[in-house]
Order: C-alpha cells, then sequence, then structure tokens
C-alpha cells in the first residue's frame, strides 16, 4: 500500500507544463502538499465533478497534459463520466484514482471498492486507451511517465493505506484560485 | 435604439434551434454539453455536424456542469443543453460556477407545462425557473420563436462577458407539445 503523500510527490516531480485537477478532500490536500502550482485547480465541493472538469479541458487543450488527481469516493460519484470521456477518447487526458477504499473527510466508512468494486475494470469498460492498479511506491515513476506520455483516455488507481494525514490547506476561494490557473496557462 | 441590421432580420427568420446556433456561433461556443431531447434534437445535430464544437453527450445533466468549468479553465466557451428535469440533476454541482464565477449558458427544453400529458414530468417542470433561480441563474424565458435570437444572444453575451450564470427556458409552447400518437 501507498503512503499517499510521498506517491503524489512523485507524480507532481518536474511536472513541466502538466495540468492538474484535485478532487475534494485529501486529493486537494495531497497536490498541495507537494506543490502549491499555479497549474492545480483545486476543488473543495462539486463532488463527483473533477472528471469532467479534467475532460473540458482537455478538450480545450488539446496540445497539453492534463491530470485529474482524485480520491475513490469522488470517483464512485461521477461513474457515468467514464462512459462520456469512453466516448470522447481525449488522448491528453490522464486519472488517477487514490484508494483508500475508504470516506475519508467523513470518518473513514468504507466506500464500495472496499467491496471489491473495480475502477480499473470500469475504465477498460468504457474504452479508456489503458488502466491499472498500482500499490508499491516503485511503481510511482512510471504512474508519473504515463501522466506525461502515456495514451489517454487513462485510469490508474492507486491503492493507498487509509490512514490519517495531516491536512495541508490551499487556497479555498474559488475565483481565485481559477484566475490563478486561468493566468498560469496564458 | 438602432434599427435592426440585415444580419439581424434574417437571423430573426430562421427557426429557434437555426437562431440558437447562430448566437453560438457568434460567441465562439466550442464545447456542447447535452443529455439529449426530442426539443433539442436539430440544435443537437447542428452542433454535431459543425468541426469547431466539440459536442458531448454526457450520462447525466450534471457532468456538463463540470464540462463548462474545465472548457472555461482551457479558454474557451461551453453550452449546455438539457430538458427540465436535468436542471434537478445539476443543483450541488451548480455550485461550481458560482463559487469560481464560471459563465455558463444553459438552454431548458420545458416539460410539465403548458399540455403535457404525462404528469410525471409536472413536479420538476413546475420548480425548474426556481430552481435555476435558488442556483444563483439569471433566467429568462422564451414563448415566441421571433424572440430567440434576441435572448439568447443577450444571455450570451451576459454568461461570457460577465462570468454570470444564464438559464434561458424554451417553453413547451415553442417547441410544441410532445406528440405521443406519432
Amino acid at each position: 500500500m501507498l503512503d499517499r503523500r510521498e506517491f503524489v510527490r512523485v507524480l507532481l516531480a518536474d511536472r513541466g507544463d502538466l495540468l492538474v485537477v484535485t478532487g475534494l478532500g485529501s486529493a486537494t490536500y495531497d497536490a498541495a502538499a507537494a506543490d502549491d502550482h499555479p497549474l492545480n485547480f483545486y476543488l473543495w465541493g462539486a463532488m463527483g465533478g473533477t472528471a469532467m472538469i479534467g475532460l473540458g479541458l482537455a478538450l480545450a487543450r488539446p496540445d497539453r497534459r492534463v491530470a485529474v488527481i482524485t480520491g475513490d469516493g469522488d470517483f464512485l460519484m461521477g461513474l457515468g463520466s467514464l462512459a462520456t470521456i469512453g466516448v470522447k477518447q481525449p488522448k491528453n487526458l490522464a486519472m488517477v484514482i487514490l484508494d483508500n477504499a475508504h470516506y475519508g473527510e467523513t470518518g473513514m466508512q468504507a466506500s464500495a471498492t472496499h467491496s471489491g468494486i473495480d475502477p480499473v475494470a470500469m475504465a477498460l469498460a468504457c474504452r479508456f486507451k489503458q488502466a491499472r492498479q498500482v500499490s508499491r511506491i516503485e511503481e510511482a515513476g512510471e504512474v508519473r511517465a504515463l501522466l506525461h506520455s502515456g495514451e489517454g483516455p487513462l485510469l490508474v488507481n492507486a491503492r493507498i493505506k487509509s490512514e490519517d494525514t495531516p491536512r495541508v490547506l490551499p487556497l479555498r476561494d474559488g475565483h481565485a484560485i481559477k484566475e490563478r490557473f486561468i493566468a498560469a496557462l496564458k | 435604439m438602432h434599427s435592426p441590421t440585415h444580419s439581424e432580420v434574417s437571423r430573426s427568420e430562421l427557426s429557434w434551434p437555426d437562431a440558437i446556433y447562430a448566437q453560438f456561433r457568434r460567441v465562439s461556443i466550442r464545447q456542447v454539453g447535452y443529455v439529449p431531447d426530442a426539443g433539442h434534437s436539430r440544435l443537437i445535430k447542428l452542433c454535431q455536424d459543425d468541426p469547431n464544437i466539440a459536442d458531448v453527450v454526457l450520462t447525466t445533466e450534471e457532468e456538463g456542469v463540470g464540462l463548462v468549468a474545465g472548457a472555461a479553465l482551457g479558454g474557451q466557451r461551453a453550452a449546455l443543453l438539457m430538458q427540465s428535469s436535468g436542471v434537478g440533476n445539476c443543483i450541488n454541482m451548480f455550485s461550481l460556477l458560482r463559487n469560481c464565477g464560471f459563465g455558463c449558458v444553459v438552454l431548458v427544453t420545458m416539460r410539465g407545462e403548458f399540455g403535457e400529458f404525462n404528469p410525471w414530468q409536472v413536479p420538476m417542470g413546475s420548480i425548474t425557473e426556481d430552481v435555476l433561480k435558488l442556483s444563483g441563474f439569471l433566467t429568462y424565458r422564451i414563448d415566441n420563436a421571433s424572440d430567440v435570437d434576441d435572448i439568447v444572444g443577450a444571455g450570451c453575451d451576459m454568461a461570457f462577458d460577465g462570468n454570470l450564470q444564464v438559464g434561458i427556458l424554451l417553453s413547451q409552447r415553442l417547441i410544441g407539445r410532445k406528440q405521443w400518437t406519432r
């Protein structure tokens, strides 16, 4: 099982011009802890919407790589977007699920992945070009490479330890997060 | 006041879906998300046939809210097409637009009002405009085809020049009653 902070730090190392959208809760904190970069679009709500923001961005900027980093709870709430993404086949879109099989923000209740519901199989069924599961830190470098050059749409389900991690709180003002992102992308 | 230009006159003579599409072209809409609806079928076809528009068929309308936000982050304008029932599916996700100030135009074909045959459409159809208002949208209702060009144009300008959320309700009188006998 992966340490989420260590894993995300490797994913976002030397990130170049990678565009990142993070799902509410711990995924947002993990990205902020790794590097509070202006090309991070942090969500603090809109649960279930992270993947679709990634799709809109990937369609708008086919010249750039887009990484959606989110938890299993947000992913599960937006399952239909896997089909929507599968229809559009954005080559530049990658999704990383930080899967601890629990809802960490609300008291560690078990999520559907805890019962063996499989994001990798769902992504492949939705015509993602590749999907795999990782659980060892030695694999993090390969996942980082996928974010930068793997053919999308792709999904990596990262099995992480279900332990409480200190919160690292980035900007919360949605207008500021948006404007900072847009200014950095110009 | 200015007198109508030639192009405005000709736009007002278009069928209403064509008039909406002409406004999409004018304001450079590049992504259109939709859950199919019979009332929107011609507009969806026009968007699908336009190589400058990415048409995105959604599994549920709330996905479209995320699409709009992502498009805006990437510098593109997006519009959403849905039926009145779909507005209810979007409520929490609309907070994304309001929190961040993403300009958005939602074109809503109305069910559950004038001459509705199916009572299951009525509960959501009767609160659609209120739900949009409560969610922070400016709303405009269109009953006559001759108003479509003007109102959709104004709505697009407000949405994208002012980063506002605009809902345009296309009434059942405009789109016509669903023909159940066909």
